[in-house]
């Protein structure tokens, strides 16, 4: 009985928690998959959104209410980097392979940037905590706090907000026929350089809220942001490269498979086995879990 | 114009010339330098190494590896674990081959995919190894981390130079070879390869492992110089990152500008890093991107690309010069 109640117990906090993941996979998703660049700075982006919520919050600024800040503050971030980091690069390069490789290395040397320019103003060391309050509430027997469900609501949201846009707005017919085939996409009167740049602004600013999330519910420091870009890589693997609703569920699949490994066996073995997962997938379908051929 | 002739015709004497003043050079470092400097020069080697077997691979054929700290962390468990029952040089071969073996088996499962796949595997192998060895080591054994018996520094320099000098060779002429040709056809256009005739992902998995024999090898070297290590140290992202940082900023395009990068980059970390750690790290996360942006061949690229300048400039000034001859007359 303890155990069925342990095990539905991190199952259920597992698949809020997941959102955070989701909605993280979702961003990198979206630059993956449009602006074919394979972003490691994809975690730091989220640090950045969860130390300024830190900061805000000194300010007095409730957290829920710093996306507001963050979110355009981060957008603007990502839309400048590629109107013109990775415009340029994409002029210089040969093929797209070479594009791909080189916006890879930029987005290296980019990680290394933000990060420590973060450090410069936030040290290294965690944060205190947000300290927002977490009364307990029961659904069953399955306690779960508040603040996960917040956390969870408004990840859910925004998906669900992300993925109607995509899909029913003129504006993300326009971004999924760029991911599509971009030369053609243009031909028809898309303007993919303000489409790629809206993506990859869109994607930090994902990140962004992505970490303000995180930070109402762990501390933060500024050496999150890479482990951060780890996860995300692993889950947008396992949804399908440039499949945004396959990225927020494989988001809550691993977030299910770290509470249990959590929880039942060692911390430490969580990533391990994310990439065991990871593996065997690829072994069997080397698209991913919703990703087309 | 003597100067610029002699390097022309003389450019064979005059590399071996360099090499063996190099050689001795090293040779002679540990008398009159300290021990920490010997150190540093080590690590300044092993960087180079590092860069150089990753260039190998991920500069020719455009397939970002990450995995670099595997191998190295790989490498320094093998000469931790063998340390009591084989002599030195036979754990250096041990360590290379296990690392090669680990190596094919990656690139068996993921080489046949697209390189972003490959990447985002590669750098999982990290993580995977590292922490599994974490577990394994701390809630199975109940350790946390390990001493290395003191060994000189001075031996330690030898035997990375003469691993340095083994890779940089190796690798020369397996740039040289039709191994080295078909790699470069694959970064060129991979399906033109394909259909060229070369098994593209027989090459591909071969010079992945090839590589990775290297790391392996630096690895065992270098963890008697750690002193005290554990699964965090031995598999640290960084020995992932440096190799790559190092290369883009030497330069990928030729054998000398990851090694003439890892030295500057090895130089400039020991000695600036103590002091001015995050400022160290924004300010080459900056020329980084500055050297992807603007040098494509790296700082090794600067010199031909600025002497070509200069000659454009005084071809102008003398064409200018002939043509107002042309005019007075």
């Amino acid at each position: 009985m303890l155990i069925a109640q342990n095990l539905l117990g991190s199952i259920v906090i597992g698949m809020m928690g997941g959102t955070i993941y989701g909605l993280l996979a979702m961003g990198l998703s979206l630059q993956i998959g449009v602006c074919r660049v394979l972003n490691i700075t994809h975690g730091e982006f989220a640090m950045l959104g969860a130390v300024l919520t830190f900061t805000l919050s000194q300010l007095g600024i409730n957290p829920l209410v710093a996306p507001v800040i963050i979110g355009p503050l981060l957008f603007g971030l990502g839309f400048l980097l590629q109107t013109t980091l990775f415009r340029a690069l994409k002029a210089r390069a040969p093929s797209p392979a070479a594009f791909e490789g080189n916006a890879l290395l930029a987005s290296f040397g980019l990680m290394y940037i933000i990060s420590y320019a973060a450090r410069l103003r936030w040290g290294s060391g965690l944060l205190p905590t947000l300290h927002w309050p977490q009364p307990v509430a029961r659904i069953g027997f399955v306690p779960i706090p508040l603040n996960l469900v917040i956390i969870c609501a408004i990840a859910v949201a925004l998906g669900i907000a992300v993925y109607l846009f995509l899909t029913r707005s003129r504006l993300g017919r326009a971004i999924r026929a760029t991911a599509e085939d971009q030369p053609t996409a243009e031909l028809m009167g898309v303007n993919t350089r303000t489409i790629l740049a809206l993506c990859f602004g869109l994607g930090a600013l994902l990140a962004g809220i992505a970490g303000t999330l995180i930070s109402i519910r762990t501390p933060v420091s500024t050496s999150m942001g890479f482990n951060n870009t780890v996860i995300a890589l692993i889950v947008v693997t396992l949804g399908g490269l440039g499949s945004v609703p396959g990225s927020f569920i494989a988001g809550i699949i691993i977030g299910i498979v770290s509470m249990l490994v959590a929880g039942f066996w060692v911390p430490v073995l969580a990533m391990p086995v994310y990439y065991a997962i990871l593996m065997v997938l690829l072994l069997a379908r080397p698209t991913g879990i919703f990703g087309k051929k | 114009m003597d100067i610029t002739r002699l390097f022309t015709t003389h450019r064979k004497l005059l590399w071996v010339g360099f090499l063996i003043l190099l050689i001795v050079f090293v040779l002679t470092f540990p008398l009159y330098a300290g021990k920490y400097p010997t150190r540093v020069l080590t690590t300044m080697l092993m960087y180079a190494i590092l860069a150089v077997s990753w260039a190998m691979f991920s500069g020719t054929t455009g397939y970002m590896s990450l995995a670099p700290a595997a191998f190295f962390g790989i490498g320094v468990y093998s000469m931790f674990l063998l340390q009591d029952y084989l002599p030195f040089p036979v754990i250096i071969v041990i360590g290379g081959l296990i690392s090669f073996a680990l190596a094919i088996l990656l690139g068996l499962v993921t080489l046949r995919l697209k390189g972003i796949y490959f990447t985002i595997f590669s750098f999982g192998l990290v993580v995977f190894i590292g922490n599994i060895i974490n577990y394994v080591e701390a809630d199975i054994f109940g350790r946390h981390g390990w001493y290395f018996p003191l060994l000189d520094p001075a031996i330690l320099l030898y035997t990375m130079f003469g691993l340095a000098v083994v890779t940089v060779l190796a690798i020369y002429f397996i740039k040289r070879s039709r191994l080295g040709l078909a790699m470069q056809s694959i970064g060129g256009n991979e399906e033109a390869a394909e259909h060229m005739g070369i098994n593209t992902t027989r090459i591909k998995v071969l010079t992945f492992a090839i590589s990775a024999i290297f790391m392996g090898a630096a690895g065992v070297v270098t963890g008697p110089a750690f002193v005290y290590a554990n699964a965090g140290l031995a598999f640290s992202v960084t020995y992932s990152f440096i190799p790559i940082v190092a290369a883009v900023f030497g330069g990928m395009g030729q054998l000398h500008g990851p090694i003439i990068g890892a030295l500057v980059f090895g130089f400039l970390e020991k000695t600036l890093k103590a002091q001015f750690q995050t400022y160290f790290m924004l300010g080459f996360g900056i020329i980084m991107v500055l050297v992807i942006l603007f040098l494509p061949n790296g700082i090794v690229g600067l010199l031909p690309m600025l002497r070509d300048k200069l000659r454009g400039v005084i071809r102008k000034l003398r064409k200018g010069g002939e043509a107002e001859q042309h005019a007075n007359t």
